[in-house]
């Protein structure tokens, strides 16, 4: 198994309970059959996505099979060098947007979750049912606006749109989870460190970050991955291939060719979608945890 | 700061406090506090007023107006709303982003829930099937994936040409207003998986001793299904209604890829978003576009609030009853 260590124990401490309780000789091997082949089912296409970006364009729509016939790398390189840059050139700017919606996403909603969770002002509760609201609010209903303050601001075709607001804890989701998350570190930390003669600031630099690095993590991770596919917001605010993000560049090139050159399509689709797959295989138990109680604390 | 001197005196006799420090000294912990609070909150403050708040309150106004962008906006009363319900495009969008929220929604939760019971049994590998079921939650919304749908529901594509094999024979599923939407249906089904690790946790939650004691009394697995699992994971359902609800009303991306950006054929996946989209950003009628948004914003509303106010009904949590 590829995973790390501690996954592997932990998994063994979660599955010894349930194996006694569960100890009553039900058929577990057709449950396994049924899980295999729905799995399989379930990814059989990007199995075969894969399989078909080494294909040659007239062994696509022939071959159902995983492998290829005749394996070829053209369609990489093609759809390398499809638009008018190389296509790192979109994943790099993929990546930009990202790192910024990151950054912006974790300075600016730890302050204000702080703020929510830990200290005492007129209004907190006012403010934080409207925080509550924003992560309802669709996005629909603040794009216009948002598109004229950028136009006024000559901001369209830069990465501004996309990074800004969330140096503006405007991800309310976000603030709740760490809001949520800081609610079960003890108060007595705070108040020790007040004791030490600890400022807010230094109590929420020195004591609460440094003990909230999951749910940190957790705020980074997803913001990456959301950015990492984000679609509609991109196609409003970045309308200039030199400013293209990865998606962007899919669905040009797309455009561009119609139904005809799938196998390079497959490609960089592939290539667009690594980062994703790197992400989760190297935080796989943060991610589902990240799930799972963002979930349960709702 | 007239009244500083008093305050400090006061700060100073306290015993229970800090020692008052440096700039803050004149004030009081509760005001230090507030203070502290405020300057915590600037940037989400700011958040509300330029980027989120603001903007919901400019669209409100945006929606009674007729702006292209290029002249000032122009007062026209409700005449964007009246427009929207006589425009056939705008009604088929709303069919059809309802049938789709109406399916996709339960269909999803429904496979999350089946999986998250069959994965919570004690099995062998239970890390792999998750990671499996788990993934094309974290793909599902991406152009890419939306790219490999249209292949593979478009003519001859691969699950064209599988069903061909088990003797069912079409040409394309994508190009068929018939069919065109339930491609979309199965591609946000097919990413249970979120929804699954929620109810894969919840599942781990409930006391054993529950089912022990269930089934000392002669409770099957059937009845203890809707005895014991169903109304234990209520608050957990409802979390996950919520959320993909939300979300279902907001579907554009696939929709865009798959349809080839014009909600085809015969807008048989014109999502709500799309046509915001067309009309606003491919037309420049952003005051139409902002009062479709409007619509939307309180259509969402009103199902966040029927889900809340029914959740009294169906949502159990366990700690009300101690």
């Amino acid at each position: 198994m590829a995973l790390p260590e501690d996954v592997v124990v932990q998994e063994h401490s979660i599955e010894l309970p349930t194996n006694t309780t569960n100890a009553k000789g039900r058929p577990r091997i057709l449950t396994h059959i049924l899980l295999v082949a729905g799995g399989f089912l379930m990814i059989y296409p990007l199995i075969w996505m894969f399989g078909a970006s080494f294909k040659p364009a007239y062994e696509i729509f022939t071959n159902q099979g995983l492998l290829p016939q005749h394996p070829t790398g053209i369609n990489y390189v093609q759809g390398w060098n499809a638009l008018q840059f190389p296509f790192w050139y979109y994943l790099w700017n993929s990546t930009l947007v990202c790192l910024g919606a990151v950054i912006g996403n974790v300075v600016s909603c730890s302050l204000a979750a702080f703020a929510f969770a830990r200290l005492r002002f007129p209004l907190r509760g006012v403010f934080f049912a409207v925080m509550l609201g924003t992560i309802m609010l669709p996005y629909n209903a603040i794009v216009v606006p948002q598109y004229v303050l950028f136009l006024n601001l000559n901001w369209l075709n830069t990465f501004l749109p996309l990074i800004v607001p969330k140096f503006a804890a405007t991800d309310a989701f976000f603030v709740f989870l760490l809001v949520q998350f800081f609610r079960t570190l003890p108060r007595e930390l705070d108040e020790a460190a007040k004791i030490d003669g600890a400022n807010y600031w230094q109590i929420f630099w020195r004591v609460v970050l440094p003990l909230a690095t999951p749910a940190l993590a957790t705020t980074a991770i997803f913001t990456f991955l959301f950015t990492w596919n984000d679609f509609f917001t991109q196609t409003i605010f970045l309308n200039n291939q030199a400013t293209f993000t990865a998606p962007l560049a899919l669905r040009a090139f797309l455009d561009s060719t119609g139904q005809s050159n799938y196998g390079a399509l497959f490609a960089m689709s592939l290539i667009s979608l690594i980062p994703i797959f790197g992400f989760f295989i190297a935080f796989q138990r943060l991610l589902i945890e990240g799930v799972a109680t963002t979930g349960l604390k709702g | 700061m007239a009244r500083s001197s008093s305050h400090l005196s006061q700060a100073v006799l306290r015993t229970e406090g800090t020692a008052p420090r440096r700039g803050f000294f004149r004030l009081r912990d509760k005001q230090r506090e507030a203070i502290a609070g405020y300057l915590f909150l600037l940037p989400w403050f700011m958040g509300i007023i330029i980027f989120t708040g603001g903007p919901v309150l400019t669209s409100l106004y945006l929606s009674f107006t007729k702006y292209n962008l290029l002249s000032p906006p122009q007062w026209i009363g409700w005449a964007n709303y009246q427009l929207l319900i006589h425009d056939e495009h705008y009604l088929h969008s709303v069919r059809v982003t309802l049938t789709y929220v109406l399916f996709s929604v339960p269909l999803k939760l429904a496979f999350a829930l089946l999986l998250a019971m069959a994965l919570n049994r004690g099995l062998r590998g239970l890390a792999i099937y998750r990671a499996i079921f788990y993934v094309p939650s974290l793909l599902g919304g991406s152009v890419a994936i939306a790219i490999l749908w249209r292949q593979i529901f478009g003519p001859d594509g691969l699950v064209i040409k599988a069903l061909s094999l088990i003797g069912i024979h079409t040409y394309s599923w994508v190009s068929s207003p018939n069919t065109a939407l339930w491609t979309l249906i199965l591609l946000a089904v097919w990413q249970f998986g979120s929804p699954m690790i929620i109810f894969l946790a919840g599942l781990k939650q409930i006391p054993p001793e529950y089912y022990e004691a269930a089934s000392t009394d002669g409770a099957g697995s059937w009845t203890q299904f809707w005895k014991i699992t169903l109304p234990l994971l209520t608050p957990l359902i409802f979390f996950n209604l919520i959320l993909q609800m939300i979300g279902a009303f907001q579907a554009f991306t696939p929709a865009l890829i798959v349809s080839g950006g014009d909600g085809g054929p015969v807008d048989s996946t014109l999502f709500y978003t799309l046509y915001l989209f067309i009309q606003g950003f491919g037309d420049l009628h952003m005051g139409y576009a902002t009062a479709m948004a409007w619509v939307l914003l309180v259509v969402i509303a009103i199902f966040t609030a029927v889900a809340f106010l029914t959740s009294r009904f169906w949502v159990f949590y366990q700690d009300e009853r101690g």
